[in-house]
């Protein structure tokens, strides 16, 4: 009968408190490993959000972080609106203002000039966003086809790939201005299909639905990244919808004028007329220069009085730097704390059961047990309490990251898989254990060591 | 086989006062010689049980087993010694709760360093009779059978000597006999000697060669005039 049996034996014996005391060190190390796959889930977003495809987000003035969030995570709450000439000061190219200008029509000053910022641009896009609507639970995105022609994601810079379907276009004879796009989660969750209508809410989830539906050309394949739930509707519809027509305002105290925010006359739902520049705004441009242009780009519009730049990247990762990270590294802490209190509870546990085990130690002792076989059983002992909880512990660590899946979907869009957010720290836990083990087993092996058998016999 | 030579063991006091529990000018036994040491209670009988043991160091002299020179080693050395030529039976069985009677014997043959086969735990339950009851936790077993337990578990490795400290005490009249009868039996058969120490009549009766254990040890002679006085 080997060693390893004997204390397995014992153990066994003595189930209840083997079990419970096994049940506290699992609950530390699934602690510790739930909080390295929810660090990791949220280092992983941001590291994919990270790669947006763009430089700079341009929006109304205001909280950046707050601009941040809602164009690239479709989080927080809606940011005020910038006109939409203030966009087309972004189109690059010579002639890019004038030929959106051509396309759209309306009011427009020096219809002819060159975009303001367009040689910061140059090379690069400006894609315009406006949101505000909810389609069901997600985020309703008005943008241009360009979004998922140019805009890439993830570390390997991939483009956008459909699952089902198409990119939307500007204009369609079937669908007009009205063509969609969802993301995978939404239409895993809302159960639809490409040909289906969507209707947009506004202005909130839950909000007065508008008449006119957007019909789904394209289904995305999943991404990883906030894209997966949101439902991109052509700009061109979204600024035909009620509500989203921009009334004009007294140039001097910008206050609305009564009954401006007035719809073009159209004849039906595939009629080509758009809504003209003067009544449209956009909530975001998504802006990618070449290079260095991009820091002379950032400057120059906030010193404009109504709109800012932040670069995304430099906000998510000073977010992750100034928050995530010194949040994770508390957990981390505190979670190791109450592996440390279990290991303690380890100690107390075979320590406590020494007293009742003196008689059996004795006994062992005089069939021939040395006092290394005494010491080597209760370390044993100890190790795969340590162990045995450590590994109960990693797999419901990791169990509960794709249970958690039916709220994280929804909300971060992210999805984690039975081990997907293993990592290399995790390899720790397993020599970490063992090591936890043998510590806490060493005062109640010394007691063991200790006893004197003539008293105990 | 063993042979005991001037051996001395004396214990502190609480009082601090030192006092001499064995002194045994001499003591011997031949191989598979089954001997009884007669005494009272608390007069140093299992004392020296565990001092031939290995369990207890001694103060000085000599406890020769088998040809080895116990006195001579350190406690891990003799903790071999014992594990290998030394089979051990208890008053009260001393069997291990969490342990199946099999289980139990094969802790004996554990800390061994010769080969024994692991058929020879099985073998030895069914001499004892308790066959249909190898994989029973002792607490599932009668003090009779509990006792048998013990006494297949000291014989397991294949020992020299069986150190038996009163180990009918705690078991009815009519199994005392049946129990040494089986000790005797089974040791006979394996060619065991048999040291065993009790302050029955009845038990002494079925051996051969009696010893008192006052006549040997000197200190109990001491103990014992002084108690007198």
């Amino acid at each position: 009968m080997s060693l390893f049996r004997i204390a397995l034996r014992n153990l066994w014996f003595r189930k209840l408190p083997s079990f419970l005391t096994m049940l506290s060190m699992a609950l530390g190390v699934a602690l510790v490993v739930l909080v390295l796959t929810i660090s990791g889930m949220i280092e992983r977003t941001f590291k994919q959000s990270d790669n947006v495809g763009y430089n700079l987000i341009i929006g109304s003035k205001g909280s950046s972080i707050q601009l941040t969030f809602n164009t690239v995570m479709f989080l927080s709450e809606p940011v005020e609106n910038i006109p939409y000439w203030y966009y087309m000061e972004f189109i690059p190219g010579a002639d890019g203002r004038a030929k959106e200008f051509q396309r759209v029509g309306g009011k427009l000053d020096e219809p002819e000039r060159k975009g303001k910022y367009a040689s910061l641009v140059s090379g690069g896009f400006a894609i315009p966003m406006c949101m505000g609507d909810y389609v069901g639970p997600f985020r309703c995105i008005g943008t241009t086809p360009q979004y998922f022609e140019m805009l890439r994601y993830g570390e390997k810079d991939s483009s956008y790939e459909f699952a089902e379907g198409r990119n939307f276009v500007d204009y369609s004879d079937e669908n007009g201005f009205y063509e969609a796009v969802i993301g995978s989660q939404v239409a895993s969750v809302m159960g639809l299909k490409v040909g289906d209508q969507i209707y947009a809410s506004h202005g909130k989830e839950g909000g007065d639905t508008h008449d006119d539906g957007f019909r789904i050309v394209g289904i995305l394949k999943p991404t990883g990244t906030p894209n997966d739930r949101g439902a991109f509707v052509n700009m061109e519809g979204f600024y035909l919808l009620e509500g989203h027509i921009a009334p004009d305002r007294d140039p001097i105290t910008g206050i609305e004028v009564k009954g401006s925010a007035v719809a073009p006359e159209r004849e039906s739902k595939l009629s080509k007329v758009r809504l003209p520049i003067e009544k449209r705004e956009v909530t975001s441009v998504l802006v990618k220069g070449a290079g260095m242009s991009v820091i002379g780009l950032e400057d120059q519009v906030k010193k404009s009085s109504f709109a800012t730049a932040v670069s995304p990247v430099r906000e998510i990762t000073g977010l992750l730097e100034q928050f995530v990270t010194p949040v994770k590294i508390g957990l981390f802490l505190l979670t190791s704390m109450v592996c440390v209190v279990s290991a303690i509870g380890i100690m107390v546990s075979i320590y406590n059961s020494m007293s009742e085990r003196k008689r059996d130690i004795a006994v062992m002792r005089a069939l021939g047990a040395s006092r290394d076989h005494v010491l080597q059983i209760i370390l044993i002992e100890s190790t795969m309490i340590a162990l045995g909880g450590g590994i109960v512990g990693w797999l419901c660590g990791h169990l509960a990251g794709p249970i958690s899946n039916i709220w994280t979907q929804k909300t971060t869009g992210t999805t984690i898989g039975f081990l997907s957010s293993a990592n290399s720290q995790e390899l720790w836990l397993v020599p970490g254990m063992v090591i936890v083990g043998i510590l806490s087993g060493v005062v109640p092996a010394i007691s063991a060591y200790r006893t004197s058998v003539v008293k105990s016999l | 086989m063993l042979e005991i030579i001037d051996l001395k063991k004396s214990f502190r006091e609480p009082s601090g006062n030192q006092i001499s529990i064995l002194d045994v000018p001499i003591f011997s036994m031949k191989a598979a010689e089954q001997v009884v040491l007669r005494g009272e209670s608390g007069c140093g009988k299992t004392t020296l049980l565990h001092t031939i043991s290995g369990l207890l160091d001694c103060d000085s002299g000599s406890i020769k087993l088998d040809g080895i020179e116990l006195t001579k080693y350190s406690e891990a050395a003799r903790d071999r010694i014992r594990a290998d030529k030394l089979g051990y039976v208890f008053q009260t069985f001393n069997l291990l709760p969490a342990f199946t009677a099999l289980e139990n014997v094969k802790l004996g043959m554990t800390f061994a360093r010769k080969t024994i086969r692991s058929e020879r735990a099985t073998e030895l339950l069914s001499r004892v009779g308790l066959k249909d009851r190898m994989h029973y936790l002792p607490s599932q077993l009668s003090v009779g059978q509990q006792q048998r337990v013990a006494v297949a578990r000291a014989l397991a490795n294949q020992p020299r000597l069986l150190l038996a400290d009163e180990p009918t005490a705690n078991v009815d009249p009519a199994n005392q006999s049946k129990i040494i009868e089986l000790i005797q039996e089974v040791c006979s058969q394996e060619s065991v000697a048999i040291l065993l120490v009790t302050h029955s009549d009845e038990v002494a009766a079925r051996f051969s060669r009696v010893d008192r254990f006052e006549d040997l040890n000197r200190a109990a002679e001491q103990t014992q005039t002084s108690v007198d006085e």
